[in-house]
C-alpha cells in the first residue's frame, strides 16, 4: 500500500532540476569562468610587459610629443607640446569633423529623402540610384576617391580657383575663406546676442501661456528672428562695427592669412556627409511614409492650414519615427569618422591611437584612452536618444 | 440635321468603347503625369535633366568611350589616347586582374582557390533555394564550408600548407566576410538571448558586451588585435593576425546582431512565450520551435544590414595593413608604370563592392516578401 516513493535522485541533480537553484548555478559558473579567464589575461599581461621591460602608466602623456599636427583650429599646438595635448586637439578635431558632418548629412539626408518621395519620376529615380549606389560601396573608398579626387583634379595654390569674390579660393592645398578679426568691443554684440536669445525665449513661454489662457496666437517664429537679428544689429552699429576680415592672399606658393579648410578636412567630412545622408534619407521616407493620409485630413477637417498641419501634426509624429535611428546614424558618423587615419587628417585616433602609440610604444594606455573616448561619446548620444525618446512617447490612455 | 444626329445614336448599351484619351494614358500621359503635372514638376524636371546630361556623358565618355583597354603601362595608354586625354585607362585594372583577385597566393596552388570560389557559389545557392531536393544535405555542406574552405585555402593535410600573409584581394575580403557572417549569427542569436535572459549575471555580462562593442569604432578594435591582442596571451605563444583579425570582426558584428535579433524577440507578443509554456516545452525546445523561427523572420532585414555592413567593413583591415582588395589596390598605384590612376581603381572595387551589396540587399527584399505569412490586411 505504501506508495513508492518517486525514486530521489541525488542532491545535485535535484539541485539542477530546480528552476531557481538552476539559475543560480550557471550565474556562478558563468562568474567563475569569466573572472578566471580576466585573471588569466591579467596574469599574462603583467609577466609580458615585464618580459619586454615596459610598465603599465599614464606617466607618457605630458612626456612632449615631438611630432606635428598640420590642423589645430581651436588651441595652440606644437612638437613640444605634450601627448596629453596632442590627445585634446585630436579630440577636438573628431568632435570638429563629427558635428560638421552631422549637420550637412541632416540637410542632405532630408532633401535626398524628399527628393525620393517626389512626384516627379526623374528626380524619385535620381535620388535613388545615388542612394543605392553610395550606400552599397564602404565609406572608406569614399573617403579615399573624394580624397584623391580633391588632391589631383583641383590645381595647385598658384592657380587657385577664384570661387567667390577674390575672398574664396579653391586648391589642392584646401579651401581658403576669409576669417573674422574682433576688434576691442566685439564683446558687447556678443553678450546682446545671448541676451536676445534669453529675450526670445522667454517671450516664446509667455506667448505659449497667453495662446493658452486666451487663444490669443502671436506669430512667435517672427517677432523671434526679429529680436534675434535686431538687437546684435544694433549693438553692432553701437560699438562701430568691431569686425573685419582677414582676406586670404596668395604669398609665394601658398595663401596667407583668412582660413584655411585642409583638403584632409574637406574630403572626410564630404565623404561622411554625403555616405550618412544616404542611410538618413531611407529613414526619413520611411518616416513621412509611417504618418498615414488620415492624419493630414484629419487635420485640414479640423480647419488647420497647410503649414499648421505640417508643424503641428504630421512633423510631431514623423519625428517620433525618424529620430531615434537618426541618432544612431550621427553615433555612426562619429565611428566611422576614425577612418580619418586613412588620409592623415588627425583626429583622436591618429594622434594618441596612432602617433603617439608608434613613438611610446604603450599600446595598452593609448588604445583604452581612445576606446573610452568613443564609449563616452556614444553614451552622451544615446542617453540623448533615451531621454527624447521617453519625453515624445505615445502616452496611451 | 436630324437626320444626321440619328445617325449617330445607339441603342442603350450598343455604344462602342471609345479609346481613352491620348492625353491620359500611353508614353504621352505617363510624361503628363509624371514629370509635367505643374509648373514646380516642369522646372525640377527639367533641373533634373541638365544635372544629367553635364553628369551622364562625360563620365560615360571617361569610363567607355575614350576608355583604352589594353597597353603596358601608363605612358603606354596615354600615347594611344587622342589629344584631351581624358579617358580610363582600364589596362591597369585588367593588367592586375589576377593579383586583384589571389592576392600572392602561389600560382601552382590557385586550382585549390577556383574550386574554393565554386564550393562557395554551390553553398549559397543550397541556403538561398529552396525548392532543391535534398535541401537538408545542402545546409549541412553549408555549415561545414568554412571548414573546407579554410582547408583548402591554408593548406595542410595532404595539401601544400600556404601562409596566411600570402592572402590577398578579392580572396582576402571574402574570406573576411564570409566567415564573418557564418560565426557572428549563431553568436549573436547567443548574445541577444543572454540579453533577454531572466538571470541578472548572464545579463549583465551579455549587456557589458554589447554596449562595449557598439560604443567603439571597429578600427580601434583592429588596432587592438594587431598590437594588444598579443599581451592577453601566455608568454611566447604566437598568434596568427588574420586569425585575431577574423576574431575580431565576428565579436564585432556579432554584437550588432545582438541588437538586431533581440529587436525580433521584443516583437513577439508575450503570447508566444506563454503558449509555449503551456505546451509544457522546455527553454531550448521553446526557442527553437516557436520563438526564433518567428523572431528571426522578423529580424531578416536588420540581419541582411548588419551582414551588408560587415562586408563593407572588410576594407577597414588595410589601415593595421593587411591586403584586402583596397590595401592591394592602393599598393599597385604606387607603381611606377600605372601613377595616378587612382579613379579606375576606386571605380572597379566601388563596382565590386556594389553588385556584392546591393545583390545582398535586394535577396533580403525578395525573401522578406515570401515570408511574409500575411498578416497584411
Amino acid at each position: 500500500m505504501a506508495q513508492t516513493p518517486p525514486s530521489t535522485p541525488n542532491f545535485l541533480l535535484r539541485l539542477w532540476r530546480n528552476e531557481g537553484s538552476r539559475g543560480v548555478i550557471i550565474q556562478i559558473v558563468t562568474m567563475v569562468v569569466l573572472f578566471a579567464l580576466i585573471a588569466a589575461i591579467a596574469r599574462n599581461v603583467v609577466v609580458n610587459l615585464a618580459e619586454v621591460g615596459k610598465e603599465f602608466s599614464f606617466g607618457f602623456l605630458v612626456w612632449p610629443a615631438a611630432y606635428d599636427i598640420g590642423f589645430s583650429p581651436f588651441i595652440e599646438y606644437t612638437n613640444q607640446s605634450t601627448h596629453l595635448r596632442a590627445a585634446v586637439v585630436g579630440l577636438l578635431n573628431t568632435l570638429l569633423v563629427a558635428v560638421c558632418g552631422c549637420v550637412l548629412a541632416s540637410v542632405l539626408g532630408f532633401a535626398l529623402g524628399i527628393m525620393r518621395l517626389s512626384s516627379n519620376w526623374l528626380v524619385s529615380k535620381i535620388s535613388y540610384v545615388f542612394v543605392e549606389f553610395v550606400r552599397n560601396v564602404p565609406v572608406l573608398i569614399h573617403i579615399l576617391a573624394i580624397y584623391s579626387l580633391v588632391v589631383t583634379l583641383l590645381p595647385p595654390a598658384k592657380k587657385a580657383i577664384d570661387v567667390g569674390a577674390g575672398a574664396f579660393f579653391l586648391s589642392n592645398r584646401g579651401f581658403y575663406t576669409p576669417s573674422p578679426v574682433f576688434e576691442p568691443g566685439a564683446g558687447l554684440v556678443g553678450i546682446a546676442i545671448i541676451l536676445a536669445i534669453v529675450i526670445a525665449v522667454v517671450f516664446r513661454r509667455w506667448a505659449k501661456r497667453v495662446q493658452d489662457q486666451t487663444g490669443k496666437a502671436y506669430p512667435v517664429f517672427w517677432i523671434s528672428a526679429a529680436i534675434i537679428i535686431a538687437l546684435p544689429g544694433i549693438a553692432f552699429l553701437a560699438a562701430g562695427m568691431p569686425l573685419s576680415w582677414d582676406i586670404p592672399a596668395l604669398k609665394g606658393f601658398n595663401f596667407k592669412g583668412g582660413m584655411a579648410i585642409k583638403p584632409e578636412f574637406l574630403a572626410l567630412c564630404l565623404a561622411l556627409s554625403y555616405y550618412t545622408a544616404c542611410f538618413i534619407s531611407e529613414i526619413v521616407r520611411a518616416g513621412i511614409l509611417a504618418i498615414s493620409r488620415g492624419q493630414s485630413e484629419a487635420a485640414h477637417a479640423l480647419g488647420l492650414q497647410n503649414n499648421r498641419t505640417l508643424q503641428l501634426i504630421v512633423i510631431p509624429q514623423a519625428l517620433r519615427v525618424i529620430v531615434p535611428p537618426l541618432c544612431s546614424q550621427y553615433l555612426n558618423l562619429t565611428k566611422n569618422s576614425s577612418l580619418a587615419i586613412a588620409i592623415g587628417y588627425m583626429d583622436i585616433t591618429a594622434t594618441i591611437g596612432g602617433i603617439s602609440l608608434m613613438q611610446t610604444g604603450k599600446e595598452m594606455e593609448t588604445m583604452i584612452i581612445v576606446m573610452g573616448v568613443y564609449l563616452v561619446i556614444s553614451l552622451i548620444i544615446s542617453s540623448f536618444m533615451n531621454w527624447f525618446n521617453q519625453r515624445i512617447k505615445l502616452t496611451e490612455r | 440635321m436630324a437626320q444626321n444626329q440619328a445617325k449617330q445614336a445607339y441603342a442603350a448599351g450598343a455604344h462602342p468603347d471609345l479609346p481613352p484619351p491620348v492625353r491620359t494614358t500611353g508614353p504621352v500621359g505617363w510624361i503628363r503625369a509624371n514629370l509635367l503635372s505643374s509648373p514646380l514638376n516642369i522646372t525640377l524636371t527639367l533641373l533634373s535633366a541638365w544635372l544629367l546630361w553635364s553628369i551622364v556623358p562625360p563620365v560615360l565618355n571617361w569610363a567607355l568611350f575614350d576608355a583604352i583597354w589594353s597597353a603596358i603601362d601608363r605612358k603606354d595608354c596615354w600615347a594611344q589616347m587622342d589629344e584631351p586625354r581624358a579617358g580610363a585607362c582600364w589596362a591597369f585594372i585588367r593588367g592586375s586582374f589576377r593579383l586583384f583577385i589571389y592576392g600572392w597566393y602561389p600560382e601552382p596552388e590557385r586550382w585549390r582557390v577556383n574550386v574554393a570560389f565554386v564550393l562557395l557559389l554551390l553553398a549559397i545557392v543550397g541556403v538561398l533555394r529552396d525548392n532543391l531536393p535534398g535541401k537538408k544535405y545542402w545546409l549541412w555542406f553549408a555549415v561545414a564550408f568554412p571548414f573546407i574552405g579554410a582547408w583548402l585555402i591554408v593548406g595542410g593535410f595532404g595539401l601544400t600548407p600556404v601562409g596566411t600573409q600570402k592572402l590577398g584581394g578579392i580572396l582576402l575580403t571574402v574570406i573576411i566576410g564570409v566567415t564573418g557572417i557564418t560565426f557572428s549569427l549563431p553568436l549573436g542569436i547567443a548574445l541577444a538571448l543572454g540579453r533577454r535572459s531572466k538571470l541578472p549575471a548572464l545579463r549583465a555580462v551579455c549587456v557589458i558586451f554589447i554596449e562595449f562593442i557598439r560604443g567603439v569604432p571597429l578600427i580601434t578594435l583592429l588596432f587592438v588585435a594587431s598590437t594588444m591582442l598579443t599581451y592577453f596571451l601566455p608568454p611566447g605563444s604566437t598568434f596568427d593576425l588574420l586569425m585575431r583579425v577574423l576574431i575580431m570582426v565576428t565579436l564585432f558584428s556579432a554584437a550588432y546582431i545582438a541588437e538586431v535579433v533581440r529587436g525580433g524577440l521584443q516583437g513577439l507578443s508575450s503570447g508566444q512565450y506563454e503558449a509555449a509554456d503551456s505546451l509544457g516545452l522546455t527553454y531550448w525546445k521553446a526557442h527553437r520551435l516557436i520563438i526564433l523561427p518567428q523572431a528571426l523572420k522578423i529580424s531578416i532585414p536588420g540581419i541582411v544590414n548588419t551582414f551588408i555592413g560587415l562586408y563593407k567593413d572588410s576594407v577597414l583591415v588595410l589601415i593595421i595593413g593587411m591586403m584586402d582588395i583596397l590595401g592591394l589596390g592602393r599598393a599597385r598605384l604606387n607603381d611606377p608604370d600605372w601613377l595616378g590612376l587612382a579613379p579606375e581603381l576606386y571605380l572597379f572595387i566601388a563596382l565590386f563592392f556594389f553588385l556584392c551589396c546591393f545583390s545582398m540587399a535586394r535577396y533580403s527584399l525578395s525573401l522578406e516578401k515570401k515570408l511574409e505569412t500575411g498578416h497584411a490586411q
